[in-house]
Parts: C-alpha cells; structure tokens; sequence
C-alpha cells in the first residue's frame, strides 16, 4: 500500500493505492483517525486501490463511524473496480458515500 | 482468471497401513479458481483433503502450496503457510465452550495484533456475510447444523485467506441455504481473489460453483476438466457418477465365501 494524505482549505484527502492487507490496514486506520481526530472532514481517494481486505474494510468502517460522531464529512472518491466488489460483497456499498469527483465532496461539506 | 499454480499434486501415493487409498494423482489448482473435487464414498476425496491440509502424510510424491512443499516445510513453514489458509470443516469443528464470535475472532487473536475495534468490525462483517450476525452471542450447541457450518466458514474467511478449503458445503442444508452459500463461495473468489477447494458430491453445487472439476474414483484421478467436459465424458465411471448409477458388486463366490468364513478355519 502506498498512501499520501494532503490538506485542502477545509478537509483532507488522502490518498491509497496498490494493496491493502492484514499488514497495511493498522497503518491505514492510524492515519484516517489521525486525520479526523484533528476535526477535519476526510476524503479517501481509491482510484489506485488494487485490492482491499476485510481489515481494510473495518479501517474505513471504523473511520466512518468516528466522522459521524464528530459530525465531520467522510467520502470514499473514484473507488476502484476491485475495491467496489469487496464493498459489494460486505454490502457496505450501500452504507458509505461515494463519489466521482471532489466536487461532489465538497458540495456537501 | 490467472493460470499459475496456487497448488500443485505429483505422484501422490497416501497409504492407511498396507491399504493404498490414493494413487499416482496428478494435477494443478490454478489461482484464483474454484476446483471441485467429486466422487463416491470410498473415492479418497477425504484423505486427499486431508493430506493437502498436512494432516495425512502421503507416502510418496509431494504437494506444492503457494510455493511451500507441505511434504517437507519445517513447522514455522507450515505454520507462515497456515496463515494464508482457511479451512470450512464439514461438521462445523467450532469450539463449543466459546460463543459463535469467539470462534471466529481465534484466528485473528492467533495471528494478529490488530486492534479490538478492527477485529470486531471484521467479525461482524463476516457474521454478516454468512447471515449470523443475529447469532453472534449463541454457542455453537445452540445453532443448527447448516448455521454451524455457515459460522465455520466464517471463522475460515476471517483472515481473508488467499486458499479456501471446504469441506461438503452443502450436505445437510435446505436448498436455499445451500444456494446462498455456492452464491457466496462464487462472490468469495470474484472480490476476494481467494482460490477455493471444495470437496462434495452433491451435483447441483459441483456445476453451481466449479471452474474445474477432479473426479477421483478408487483412489485414483479418473478425469480432471471444465463442468462441461465433465458433462460431456465418456468416461463409464463419470457418466455412473453424474447420473447417480449404483454401482454393480460383482462378487465372486469362492472370494467371498473365503471373506465370510475366514476366522472359522
């Protein structure tokens, strides 16, 4: 997993690609709870993620989770074909907000 | 569908004392494939199962897992391997002094060092997946047979193996139930990239599920191929298989009387 979290004017976008597994996710939820926890929306962009597991999965769970409490914004932008299937397959497709450009995003900050 | 080997068998010979249960078998479980292994009672599809999970030693030959030969890896080899194994048992094997959540967090716990909250959303994703999550909190004596065999699975896909093993997935469920599970061994693969191994003789789930299909019969590999080329086989024994013929006992008189009489002489 390659990751790159950047600051815009009023959230963070962070940025995944290639794989991530049992041994990238721990790092994967450091970084979306350190990015929350400092009271900024987040906008995780999957355009590059190749595969996700489900601890992965329970990274970004957590991560949604922790965003409606603390009433912040939280989207999943350009997720990928491979990404959306696990998604799909735990029905969370339904549960997270996905979107096709930062546009849309902020338009609902 | 990739083409290299997650599994390779060669010249597998499995004996049980001086009885020989399987041999010569030879064949390949490409990645990310669902491969059925059929036959009758008495076929060795079990054992087979059972020596690729390094339960059975075989007596020649050697079993190739993601690159680890099972035949000759020293216990840390086996156990690294382990890790990226599931295996579904057929009557559940769930541990009945722990509730159906703690069954399926074991491996997490033995494994991993991942945090409480990210073992709990991923117990429950899986619950959710195999329609348990009601259940969480029962113990295994207080589930029916198809919910201990769907919490089994569970406990089997908690660490997202890249090998699935699948023991009979469908005896003994209603046909929807076992519907739901050939439905979501299929979407196993397809989003989790995981290449599965199921070992049944129940026909509707062999042709609902399988990329390939391996027939044993009497301890031997009879045909190895595609649902349609099973359909499609000449092969006597394959047709008796898929049409459910019973076998004829040809019995010799003079070899049976000599087995019915021989600790009277």
């Amino acid at each position: 997993m390659k990751s790159k979290l950047s600051a815009e004017s009023n959230y963070d976008v962070l940025e995944l690609s290639g794989e991530i597994d049992l041994h990238y996710s721990p790092e994967l939820r450091e970084m979306i709870l350190g990015s929350l926890k400092d009271g900024k929306s987040l906008l995780i962009n999957m355009a590059e993620v190749s595969y996700i597991d489900s601890s992965g999965i329970a990274s970004l769970v957590e991560g949604f989770q922790t965003a409606k409490t603390a009433k912040l914004s939280y989207g999943l932008l350009k997720i990928s074909s491979p990404a959306l299937q696990v998604l799909t397959l735990t029905r969370l497709d339904r549960v997270f907000t996905l979107y096709d450009t930062a546009e849309q995003f902020q338009s609902h900050l | 569908m990739e083409n290299t080997s997650a599994i390779s068998i060669r010249n597998l010979d499995v004996d049980y004392g001086s009885r020989r249960i399987l041999s010569n078998i030879n064949f390949d479980i490409r990645q990310g494939e669902i491969m059925v292994i059929m036959g009758g009672s008495g076929s060795g599809k079990s054992t087979l199962l059972r020596t690729m999970l390094g339960l059975k030693k075989p007596s020649a030959g050697h079993i190739n897992m993601l690159g680890t030969d099972i035949c000759h890896a020293s216990q840390k080899e086996l156990y690294k391997l382990r890790e990226k194994m599931g295996v579904a048992f057929q009557g559940g094997a769930l541990f009945t002094s722990m509730s159906v959540t703690e069954n399926i967090q074991l491996p997490l716990r033995e494994h991993t060092k991942l945090d409480e909250n990210t073992i709990q959303i991923m117990t429950r994703i899986k619950l959710d997946m195999v329609n348990l999550l009601p259940y969480e909190n029962l113990m295994p004596s207080e589930l029916s047979g198809g919910m201990k065999k769907r919490a089994a699975l569970a406990r089997a896909i908690i660490m997202d193996p890249k090998l699935l093993f699948f023991d009979e997935p469908s005896a003994g469920l209603d046909p929807i139930t076992s519907a739901e599970l050939d439905n979501l061994i299929v979407m196993l693969k397809e989003s989790m990239r995981m290449t599965i191994v199921v070992v049944t003789h129940e026909l509707e789930s062999v042709f609902a599920i399988a990329d390939r299909i391996a027939i044993l019969g009497d301890g031997e590999l009879i045909q190895i191929g595609s649902p349609e080329e099973i359909k499609s086989s000449t092969d006597e024994r394959v047709i008796n298989l898929l049409n459910r013929t019973p076998r004829e006992n040809i019995v010799d008189g003079d070899v049976h009387l000599q087995r019915l009489t021989r600790d009277n002489q």
